[in-house]
Order: C-alpha cells, then sequence, then structure tokens
C-alpha cells in the first residue's frame, strides 16, 4: 500500500517536472531548430529578442578577428547578420564569400539580439554553436567571347570616327 | 514673344558635353587599371566597352558641334543639367554589364544616385560584385560630390568665362579663390588630401579590427570617398554595419562632418583662420539644428525604450542622425528597424535633419544651412521691428567668411529654394503614397532622395514600381543641381517646342 501511494507521487512528481520543464522552453527560452530568415528575424526583431535561433546562410567577407572571439558576416540571400563567434568554431572555415568565390554555407545556432548592449546595440547573434553545410569554392574567371567582340566593333567604329575628325580638321 | 533656340545654341551646348563626356572618359581609365591590375578581365572589359560608347558619343559631338564660341548662361546651364543625365546613361553601363543589377534602369539608378552623392541603391547580391565595379560605385560619388563639370574644368578647360557659369549651374554659388579654375583644382587638392589621410585611418582601422590588409585599405578608400562626398555607398550589402566598430564609426562621422562644410571654410581653416569655423553662420546654424533634430529623434527613441542604455541610444540615434543631416546616408542598423522600431517621432527628427541638410559649397545636398541661416536672421530682424519703435532702424548682419548685411533679396532667394526645395520632398511622398506606402514611410524616402542622403526605410528596392524609380532620379537629379539648370533645361525644351 505503502509502496503504491509513493510510486503514485513519484508519478505526479516526474509529470509536472515534465510538464514546467516544457512551459519553460515554451515562455524563457524557445530554441528555433529550423533556420529563420534573415527578414523575419529583422522585421520581428522583438519577438526573436534575447531567443535562441537557428540561422543559416553564406559566409562573406573577412573573418575579424578580436582576441579569442571573431565577428563573421552571414548572408542568407536577403541580408547579412554580423555572428559574434569563439574562433574555435571556425577551424573549419576555409572560404568567405566575395567576387572571386562563394563561401562556406553555414547553419549558425546562438542567441539573437536585437539591440546587443556589448557591442553598441547592434542587432547581431552570439554563435553557440556551427555546422559547415557547403564548402565554398573559388570561381574561375572566364573571359566572355560576347564582350570581346562588341570590344572589337567599337574599337573599330572609334577608329574610323578618329581618321574621319583628323580629316574634317585638314 | 519666346524666341525658338537657334542652331548656334545646340552646337555651344553639344560641344561642351562632348568635351564633358572625354572627361568623364578619363575617369572611367582608373578602374580599366585597377581591373587589369587586380586580374578582374571581365570587369575591366565592361569598362573598356564603357569608355568606347563614351569616346565615340564625344568625339562625335564635338567634331559636329565644333565652336570657338563661348557660352552663355542659358547655354551653361544647360550643359551642365545635360552633363549629369549623361554621366548617369554612360556611368550606368559597366554596372549594367556586370550582371548584378535587374535592369538597365535599375543601373541608372544607382549611377544616378552615385553621381548626386544620394547612396540609395538597387543593387543585387553586393557582397559578391568584384573590386573593379565596386571602386566605380565609389568613385562616381567622388566625381559626383565635387561636381561632374569641375572634373572636366579642372583638366580639360582653360580658363574661359563660361566655365563660371557652369560652375554656378552645378548648385555651387561661391568661389574659393577668385578664378574658378583655380577654385576647382582647390576643391579637388582638399579632397585629395583627406583622402590619402582617411584611407590611411579606416584602412590602419579596419586591419587592426581582423580585416585582411587589402581589403581594410580598399575599404578605407571607398568609405572615405562615399563619406567625405556625403553619398553613403558601401563596398558590403550591411552598410558600416558590416564593421562592428566603433572606432570606424567615430572616424565615419568626422569624415562626413568634414564634407558637409563649405570649401571655402576648408580654405580658411587651411590658411589659418581658424577662428572662422565659430563665427561662420553655417557652421553655427548647424550646430543648433544637429542639436535639435538631435533632442527630438533622442525623445522618439527614449519615449518608446528602444534602446535601453543611453550610451547605446546615443551611439544609435546619433550616428543616423548625423549621417542624415550631412547627406551621407550611411546606418549602423537595418533600413526595416527605422519602420519597425524607431517611431514617428524619431523618425520626423531624421526627416528633418535631411531635409535640411550641410553647407553651401560643400558636397551636400538638401536646403542648406547659409539659407536656413538667412532665414532665421530674417525672421529674428523682423520679429524685433514690430517689438521696437517704429522710428528704429533696425540693421541685421551675419558672418560668412566677412560680415555681410542682410539684404531683401538674400532672404528672398533662400526662401524661394527652401520652398523648392519642400516642394520636391512632397512631390515624391505624393507619388510614394499613390504607390500605396504609408504617408511617413514614402515622406522619409522621398526627403532622402531629393536631400541626396541615401537613408532608407526599406522602400527602396527592386521590386518598388518603375515610375517611383524615376521620380526618385528625378529627384536626386533636381535635387543635387539646386533646380535652376533642370528649369532652364525644361525651358530651353518647352520653348523648343512652342517658341517662334
Amino acid at each position: 500500500m505503502i509502496k503504491e501511494v509513493i510510486s503514485y507521487k513519484l508519478l505526479v512528481i516526474s509529470l509536472a517536472a515534465f510538464l514546467i520543464y516544457n512551459l519553460s522552453l515554451i515562455t524563457s527560452n524557445y530554441s528555433y531548430a529550423q533556420p529563420i530568415s534573415s527578414s523575419e528575424l529583422i522585421n520581428n526583431a522583438k519577438l526573436y529578442d534575447g531567443k535562441n535561433v537557428t540561422y543559416a546562410g553564406e559566409i562573406i567577407g573577412d573573418v575579424m578577428s578580436r582576441g579569442q572571439y571573431a565577428w563573421i558576416n552571414v548572408n542568407d540571400g536577403s541580408n547579412a547578420i554580423g555572428i559574434w563567434i569563439d574562433k574555435d568554431l571556425l577551424k573549419e572555415i576555409f572560404c568567405t564569400g566575395s567576387y572571386r568565390g562563394k563561401g562556406d554555407w553555414v547553419e549558425i545556432t546562438g542567441v539573437f539580439q536585437r539591440v546587443c548592449l556589448q557591442h553598441g546595440g547592434d542587432l547581431d547573434i552570439h554563435a553557440q554553436g556551427l555546422r559547415k553545410i557547403n564548402s565554398g569554392r573559388t570561381i574561375s574567371e572566364k573571359t566572355n567571347p560576347a564582350k570581346l567582340n562588341f570590344i572589337f566593333i567599337l574599337t573599330a567604329i572609334l577608329f574610323v570616327i578618329w581618321i574621319l575628325t583628323l580629316l574634317m580638321r585638314k | 514673344m519666346i524666341l525658338k533656340p537657334i542652331l548656334e545654341d545646340v552646337k555651344n551646348i553639344g560641344y561642351y558635353l562632348g568635351k564633358i563626356m572625354l572627361g568623364l572618359g578619363i575617369t572611367i581609365l582608373i578602374p580599366i587599371f585597377m581591373g587589369l591590375v587586380l586580374g578582374e578581365i571581365n570587369p575591366a572589359l565592361d569598362f573598356l566597352i564603357a569608355l568606347e560608347i563614351t569616346l565615340i558619343f564625344g568625339l562625335i559631338l564635338i567634331r559636329l558641334c565644333f565652336t570657338e564660341k563661348d557660352l552663355n548662361w542659358m547655354q551653361g546651364m544647360i550643359v551642365v543639367s545635360l552633363s549629369w543625365l549623361v554621366a548617369m546613361f554612360l556611368g550606368a553601363i559597366p554596372l549594367y554589364l556586370s550582371g548584378h543589377w535587374k535592369s538597365y534602369l535599375d543601373t541608372c539608378f544607382d549611377a544616378m544616385s552615385g553621381f548626386a552623392t544620394t547612396g540609395l541603391t538597387l543593387v543585387q547580391d553586393l557582397d559578391h560584385l568584384s573590386i573593379t565595379h565596386n571602386l566605380w560605385r565609389h568613385l562616381i560619388m567622388f566625381i559626383g560630390g565635387q561636381g561632374i563639370v569641375i572634373v572636366a574644368l579642372s583638366f580639360l578647360v582653360r580658363g574661359f568665362s563660361g566655365a563660371f557659369k557652369m560652375y554656378v549651374g552645378e548648385a555651387r554659388d561661391e568661389k574659393v579663390l577668385p578664378n574658378v579654375i583655380h577654385t576647382s583644382r582647390f576643391i579637388w587638392l582638399v579632397s585629395i588630401v583627406y583622402l590619402i589621410l582617411g584611407t590611411l585611418a579606416l584602412g590602419t582601422v579596419g586591419t587592426l579590427n581582423g580585416m585582411k590588409p587589402f581589403n581594410a585599405f580598399f575599404h578605407g578608400a571607398c568609405i572615405f570617398m562615399a563619406a567625405f562626398d556625403t553619398g553613403g555607398f558601401a563596398p558590403q550589402s550591411q552598410n558600416i554595419l558590416y564593421y562592428h566598430s566603433l572606432s570606424f564609426e567615430i572616424i565615419t562621422i568626422i569624415i562626413m562632418i568634414l564634407g558637409t562644410i563649405n570649401f571655402k571654410l576648408h580654405y580658411h581653416i587651411w590658411t589659418g583662420n581658424r577662428k572662422e569655423i565659430f563665427r561662420n553662420i553655417e557652421t553655427r546654424t548647424l550646430f543648433m539644428t544637429v542639436m535639435a533634430t538631435l533632442l527630438v529623434t533622442v525623445i522618439g527613441l527614449n519615449h518608446l525604450g528602444v534602446y535601453p542604455k543611453v550610451i547605446v541610444l546615443f551611439r544609435k540615434g546619433f550616428y543616423q542622425l548625423i549621417s542624415g543631416h550631412t547627406g551621407t546616408g550611411y546606418m549602423t542598423i537595418y533600413a526595416r528597424q527605422f519602420i519597425n522600431e524607431w517611431g514617428d517621432l524619431a523618425l520626423v527628427g531624421v526627416i528633418c535633419a535631411m531635409a535640411l541638410g550641410g553647407a553651401v559649397c560643400s558636397t551636400t545636398g538638401a536646403i542648406k544651412m547659409l539659407r536656413v541661416g538667412i532665414i532665421g536672421k530674417a525672421l529674428a530682424e523682423d520679429i524685433k521691428r514690430i517689438i521696437l519703435p517704429e522710428r528704429a532702424i533696425v540693421v541685421k548682419k551675419f558672418h560668412h567668411i566677412r560680415d555681410i548685411f542682410l539684404e531683401d533679396k538674400q532672404v528672398r532667394s533662400a526662401l524661394l529654394i527652401t520652398l523648392a526645395y519642400l516642394l520636391l520632398y512632397g512631390l515624391g511622398a505624393l507619388v510614394g503614397m499613390l504607390f500605396g506606402y504609408p504617408f511617413l514611410d514614402s515622406l522619409f524616402e522621398s526627403t532622402s532622395a531629393a536631400a541626396n542622403v541615401g537613408l532608407s526605410c526599406g522602400i527602396t528596392n527592386v521590386n518598388m514600381p518603375a515610375i517611383l524609380k524615376i521620380t526618385y532620379i528625378f529627384q536626386m537629379w533636381t535635387g543635387r543641381l539646386e533646380f535652376m539648370s533642370v528649369f532652364t533645361l525644361i525651358g530651353f525644351l518647352v520653348v523648343a517646342i512652342r517658341g517662334k
């Protein structure tokens, strides 16, 4: 009898703990597992402020080292957002996006800040984790033959006009 | 009776327009050289195409319209207004060939925005744009800031009286030195010296902030050109937010303020007359209007609790405000944050700052401080007249390089230009509202375009209606030239059709 009462109480306590845990997740520290777009984050910054978010995009520009941490800027195709990240998490990053190449495509998990007090009020994400989804690559430039042909035609026209100008001057 | 323009008018206009096109061609050589050095062959080809088209049209105009006659006032004004349109069409060619703009209209929008030192942009995937094209985007701001015609005056024209007419047509009614060619060269000297210093400062800070040295100094040069010429383009899509650096923000604030100061004042500072900064009506008015608009903005932001700490509120609020007031348009927030977070009162503060602008004979647009100061003085004089006995003689003076007696014609001129700007701001806002944008958003974007600022609340994007893009192009062009040369061109066209 006593055993049954104890096991019943344990069941109730564990159920209550489970409920409280889930409620606390929903209310205070909701984690968004699916990547959220930059437009969604910027347009609803107050909603996501201080929450754990997942954000994916291409690393563009420079990796700007600041002591043990670094700034990277990640562009998802609509906007780029600054990510404050521990340098240890960047060991797998080799390519950043520019004219010369596509940067590594990464998924960032971290705390989104509408007004980051640590960084002068910037809208940023403080990364807790980084997963490389796709590796970047260097783009080799091939000369566009259509542009070359057009240049030859324009050069010929320019030459004719120059000759005519000289003749008219005489 | 209105007389139709004669062939001689057209020939004079065509000849000098051709010369200015050749001047523009010379500037295109810079990105070609850069492209070849960096091995960016396709971008270099884009500029070679643009150069050849520019030279072809320039040479044809010079040959067909050859004249040795000087320009009269009407012709000078028309040459200037047409030069800016021609520069837009030709300057847009290499941008369009890059494939980063969706249409030729979009590239024309960005080219006019660059030349007029506005900073609104429709570029796609800016973060992957070549260094060569990025250099051109900023270079056109540098050229436009000094004045397209000044480029030609400095290098291609050897002192003729028509030079002054074109100089005035480009909204620079003050000469720093007695000769307009020397004035143009002085403006270049000031700009080049500051370019070297500014690039060194920004490049060093960028390197210390973790950027690769080449990128740091290239960005430094670009940011300087756009900040000093109160333009607002940046090499990356996040604008100044990309750098995540307080020191970078402070240096850009200093450069923006230097850009908003009258070149005449620069001359006096350079020649040791530093007291002029504190006595000049423009700097005094600028200080007062910055304080007043900052107060409105800060109250608005504080009321809504947008920024929880005073230091953050000041950093964000002051940066956007000074950027708007100087007509630069650099941003450390995202465009939509203006609308979503800042609230109406703070937006009104920034709109007022944008509408007022910087000094005359500087690189800024908008109403400008000298006019605001003169109107303020006239108002004070009128109030004094009412208060004092009828027999009292009220004489008002203001200090702008020297003491000047306030006359009715100065007040009339200042009020007319102010009224024209207010109408131009209203026109863009009205067109925006016709396309369904809210009043404040429309007014914000319209003021930004017409005052050549470049701050955006998000209306300017590739999907906005073509008519709105054309409206903003017109506003940027008219606002930069301060109306007279554009009105003269419109009048010339009307007379050509209706005159006898």
